[in-house]
């Protein structure tokens, strides 16, 4: 490979045509409240883990959505339920993670 | 009902362009990476279809480049288009036609600026007559030279020699349109479609028997984006862009890729060698690349004029693909020969792009 100096970087873009979503699709037939998550972010703004581990359920979902892998931000959970008092749709975000964690652990 | 409604909107998106007497602002960079690419803007317009296009030795660069690199303040671009504009009003003309998308960028923010700040061009006449003794008159039209050739293209079409079409099997050749970023992202009704609709290229190839083809990407920008492209360390933000573009238009196969600025035909062309040297990859088949045209080089070929004389010699990414598909009568020993056929010598050839 020739030096030029300056390199490529490698593209932001998802293709959506790519994308290995089976985690997601496993995740909606557990708990299929997942679907209805609008991204509104409450639930990442109240984590108290957020602020020190990068920890956020909204980014989980885009994640899972996107066929990126999720596994290090769902081991940095404390389980406290607090994403689940503040989310204006409803979602058992608590369950949710520990469903998504179950399913990590036998994709 | 619908389909006058659907008439009206489109006729805002449309563009005025008259058809003659104009004054040809040439660019600075253009003839060092296209060569060929105004003189024969000048010889189709005047030669071939009859137009009056004024070109002048006297005019400079716009100043474009300085300024999209934070080199020199608007003011001092302002007084080197206030002279471009001199020289248009001495020589009797008031359309101004110019060969630069940052050019046209240029003239146009600067008109528009003077529009709202009167003040601002009073100081600009004041700065042009004590540094050269000139006064100027404001273009009463604007055009870029790709508005010219897609006014032109139906006329082009009624002399054309080939078309772009694939002469074994008789399907319009796929082209991507690649539309400079100066030409209506700025300013959307100063372009023929707007920046939503823009069609001055596909306009052409279409005329021309080509089919355009629609890619995720498609209006993207090439890269160069001057200090992207100027400072070294910043280069791989300029040819990660062209990346996301070829990666983007790769499913769709094209046959080559029509462009109407000066920096997209020379990065889209040379950035294949880059990719091609840093990943392996090449876009087009049996390890060629996507060849890269500018609207003028297209127009040439559809004419029938000589691909060396087009200075398509001059290309990084072989040519000769396309013209084989469109069936161009063109001698391949006669590639590197200049004026007078001197041997102009043969570049080093890549290790992964294929070339000729």
């Amino acid at each position: 490979m020739k030096d030029f100096g300056f390199t490529l970087s490698p593209s932001s873009a998802v293709s959506l045509d790519k994308v290995d979503s089976r985690l997601w699709h496993k995740l909606l037939e557990t708990s299929p409240d997942a679907a209805v998550c609008i991204s509104c972010g409450s639930c990442s703004a109240s984590c108290p883990a957020a602020r020190w581990s990068g920890m956020s359920i909204r980014k989980v979902l885009l994640a899972l959505q996107r066929g990126q892998s999720v596994a290090p931000m769902l081991s940095c959970c404390m389980l406290c339920g607090k994403c689940t008092m503040v989310c204006p749709r409803g979602i058992n975000t608590r369950k949710l993670i520990l469903a998504l964690c179950r399913i990590c652990e036998k994709p | 009902m619908i389909y006058k409604g659907k008439q009206k909107i489109w006729s805002d998106y449309q563009k005025e362009i008259p058809d003659d007497h104009w004054f040809y602002a040439r660019s600075c960079i253009r003839q060092n990476f296209f060569p060929a690419s105004e003189k024969y803007f000048l010889e189709i317009g005047r030669n071939v279809l009859g137009r009056d296009i004024c070109d002048t030795e006297h005019h400079t660069t716009c100043g474009g480049i300085a300024y999209h690199s934070d080199v020199i303040p608007q003011e001092t671009a302002m007084t080197i288009v206030a002279r471009q504009f001199a020289l248009m009003t001495e020589m009797g003309y008031r359309n101004l036609v110019a060969s630069c998308i940052t050019s046209f960028g240029n003239y146009t923010e600067i008109l528009e600026t003077w529009r709202e700040f009167p003040e601002l061009e009073a100081r600009i006449r004041e700065h042009l007559w004590k540094s050269c003794r000139r006064e100027f008159e404001k273009p009463e039209y604007l055009a870029h030279a790709s508005d010219l050739m897609y006014k032109w293209r139906n006329d082009i079409a009624e002399r054309a020699q080939y078309r772009l079409v694939n002469k074994d099997t008789g399907e319009p050749l796929d082209i991507v349109e690649h539309i400079g970023c100066h030409y209506s992202k700025m300013f959307p009704h100063k372009g023929v479609g707007g920046a939503e609709y823009p069609c001055v290229l596909s306009g052409m190839v279409e005329s021309w028997g080509g089919r355009i083809v629609d890619y995720p990407e498609r209006r993207h920008c090439c890269g160069f984006g001057f200090r992207q492209y100027l400072v070294k360390a910043n280069r791989g933000y300029s040819v990660s862009n062209t990346y996301k573009k070829f990666e983007s238009m790769e499913p769709f196969h094209p046959d080559g890729i029509i462009t109407n600025c000066p920096g997209c035909p020379y990065f889209l062309d040379r950035w294949q060698y880059v990719i091609a040297e840093q990943t392996g990859k090449t876009y087009g088949r049996d390890g060629f690349g996507i060849p890269v045209f500018t609207y003028e080089e297209l127009a040439g070929l559809v004419l029938g004029i000589n691909p060396w004389d087009l200075g398509l010699q001059l290309h990084q990414t072989a040519v000769e693909p396309l013209l084989d598909k469109m069936g161009v009568a063109y001698v391949p020993a006669d590639k590197y020969l200049g004026l007078n056929r001197e041997d102009l010598l043969r570049p080093e050839l890549p290790s992964v792009l294929k070339c000729f």
